[in-house]
């Protein structure tokens, strides 16, 4: 039968934030998801021994399962989370189409211009958002710094970012993230970094470009190497993997998932850089499954009165929403980068000394 | 396949709309000008299924949706009707037509279906009566995400709908 249709890659279920709808298919059962969330039987056994921490949680079921926290980030795929500063950001990201907002006291070029110490934002901040909106809304917390991350969590925030663009509250360990019922997503340059997050408990990925830079070259540098990585590992034979796994210092099971699905076990964006339509959708060619957008938005069109700056800053959120959904399509990326204003003036990271780099925070 | 053209639209005999953000969904829907065919090709007869996110774009009703949905399924949809993301859950369900044990049902931000109009078949529903999937004619809606879970027992019932509606097509050549 012609009929229905074949499936997206790797034979899986794809979330969509976006309006990509996928076609049934022909054959059920066999060909059915393999979701990511079942990349090892441990990872959910260890999960779901440790659901459950907090007083929310509704009548129905088990919660905070692995597979109900990477399973958020499966819908959120081929979707924008965009920085927020305000209940008025956050409207407009809505608006434009974003399937998720970061809520943020200030947007990554500003707390590098600021300097000092960037912390968790205020709770009242949050609270608003996650009043004003009705997609996900994610927040920060320090690197290490596992009570902020307690704090979201009983605010009800739906997804924590244990942040290098926050100042790092702890220079050796991570938060420990399989004990939350919160999920989280954190911030690699390469495969090992991105498998050590996700043995924290880490139930989406994002590579961390530099934050703030509006310079895309560290997002696209982080977002080869994981899939150097992926291939390397996809490329050896078992006997090879305990040594990968030692040199990366992750637990094996991850290595083999990894070879196993050819991607990571959990989704992964890009972050750090994306500021035109034209990134983003690079980020997507490149294997992104979706992508961050820092001060990209809200720095742009900045020289403008602030009436129009609003306008152009909606202008732009909403052209890098249609650029992810038709990333591989460039007609329609011409058509959406045409009648937009001036892109984030950016720094490029060239530029920066060493010590101003953010993604050397947390390894 | 995936479908994001008008073209990739008139390809397919069956289409799935998977969970996500609907407004989101909504916002693209209109943007990429898919809403009016999408919603002709349904009322036409072309077999749907929807989960979660895109069970609240089927609905005819959707409270708290700043965008219009497709609006072809009799029901009214809360969305997130159970709460944030810390409210999600997995929990065993019988769903009618599915043969076998219980099907494992992940609910992640889930909508619920109310007011169910007089065509509409309840499929599934929790103990306390809230209804999790339901069947309209050649539209299906499920609050839950079987694409999660690796179980295809509702992707063969779903599978069976468009078989059965390609084969009507066949049967009745449209007239003219």
């Amino acid at each position: 039968m012609p009929a229905v249709n074949k499936t997206s890659r790797n034979g899986r279920a794809r979330g969509a934030s976006t309006a990509r709808v996928v076609a049934a298919r022909t054959t059920a059962s066999k060909t059915t998801a393999k979701p990511a969330a079942r990349v090892s039987a441990s990872r959910n056994g260890r999960a779901n021994a440790t659901g459950h921490t907090h007083g929310h949680g509704g009548q129905y079921g088990e919660h905070a399962t692995w597979t109900l926290k990477s399973g958020l980030a499966q819908m959120l795929k081929g979707g924008v989370i965009m920085d927020v500063v305000t209940a008025e950001h956050a409207k407009i990201a809505e608006e434009a189409g974003a399937c998720a907002v970061m809520a943020l006291e200030r947007v990554p070029s500003d707390i590098r211009a600021a300097g000092g110490v960037a912390r968790m934002s205020r709770v009242d901040l949050i609270e608003e958002i996650c009043r004003t909106v009705t997609i996900p809304v994610m927040a920060k917390a320090r690197i290490g710094h596992f009570v902020e991350a307690q704090i979201l969590e009983a605010i009800g925030v739906d997804y924590v970012d244990e942040s290098e663009v926050l100042t790092p509250a702890d220079d050796v360990n991570h938060i420990d993230k399989n004990k939350f019922s919160v999920p989280f997503v954190c911030g690699c340059r390469d495969l090992g970094e991105a498998l050590r997050r996700i043995a924290e408990g880490a139930a989406m990925i994002r590579t961390k470009g530099e934050a703030g830079t509006g310079d895309i070259v560290e997002a696209v540098r982080h977002m080869r190497a994981v899939w150097d990585g992926i291939r390397r590992v996809q490329h050896s034979p078992d006997d090879e993997l305990p040594t990968i796994a030692k040199n990366l210092q992750v637990p094996l099971n991850l290595v083999q998932d990894v070879k196993r699905l050819g991607k990571l076990p959990v989704v992964n964006f890009s972050a750090g850089g994306v500021a035109t339509p034209a990134d983003a959708a690079l980020m997507m060619q490149l294997g992104a499954e979706g992508v961050f957008v820092g001060s990209g938005v809200f720095k742009s069109g900045e020289d403008l009165a602030p009436q129009a700056r609003a306008r152009a800053q909606a202008r732009m959120a909403s052209a890098i929403v249609k650029a992810v959904t038709h990333y591989s399509d460039p007609s329609m990326l011409a058509e959406v980068s045409r009648g937009l204003g001036d892109a984030m003036r950016g720094q490029s990271v060239a530029s920066l000394p060493a010590s101003e780099l953010l993604a050397a925070r947390g390894n | 396949m995936e479908v994001r053209t008008l073209g990739q639209l008139d390809a397919v005999d069956g289409l799935i709309i998977p969970g996500g953000e609907s407004t989101t969904i909504a916002r693209l829907l209109i943007a990429f000008d898919l809403l009016e065919p999408l919603r002709t090709r349904i009322k036409a007869g072309l077999p749907v299924w929807g989960t979660c996110a895109g069970a609240i774009l089927l609905a005819k009703r959707v409270p708290n949706l700043d965008r219009p949905p497709i609006g072809v399924l009799d029901v009214t949809i809360e969305r997130n009707a159970f709460g944030r993301q810390i409210d999600s859950f997995e929990i065993d369900l019988n769903v009618t037509g599915v043969e076998g044990p219980p099907m494992h049902a992940v609910f992640i931000r889930a909508p619920v279906i109310t007011k169910p109009g007089r065509n509409v078949e309840v499929l599934a529903s929790l103990d306390d009566g809230r209804i999790v999937a339901c069947r309209e004619g050649h539209l299906l809606a499920t609050s839950f995400h079987p694409e999660l879970t690796g179980d295809g027992r509702m992707h063969e019932m779903f599978v069976t709908m468009v078989r059965e509606a390609t084969a009507r097509a066949k049967a009745v050549p449209p007239r003219g």
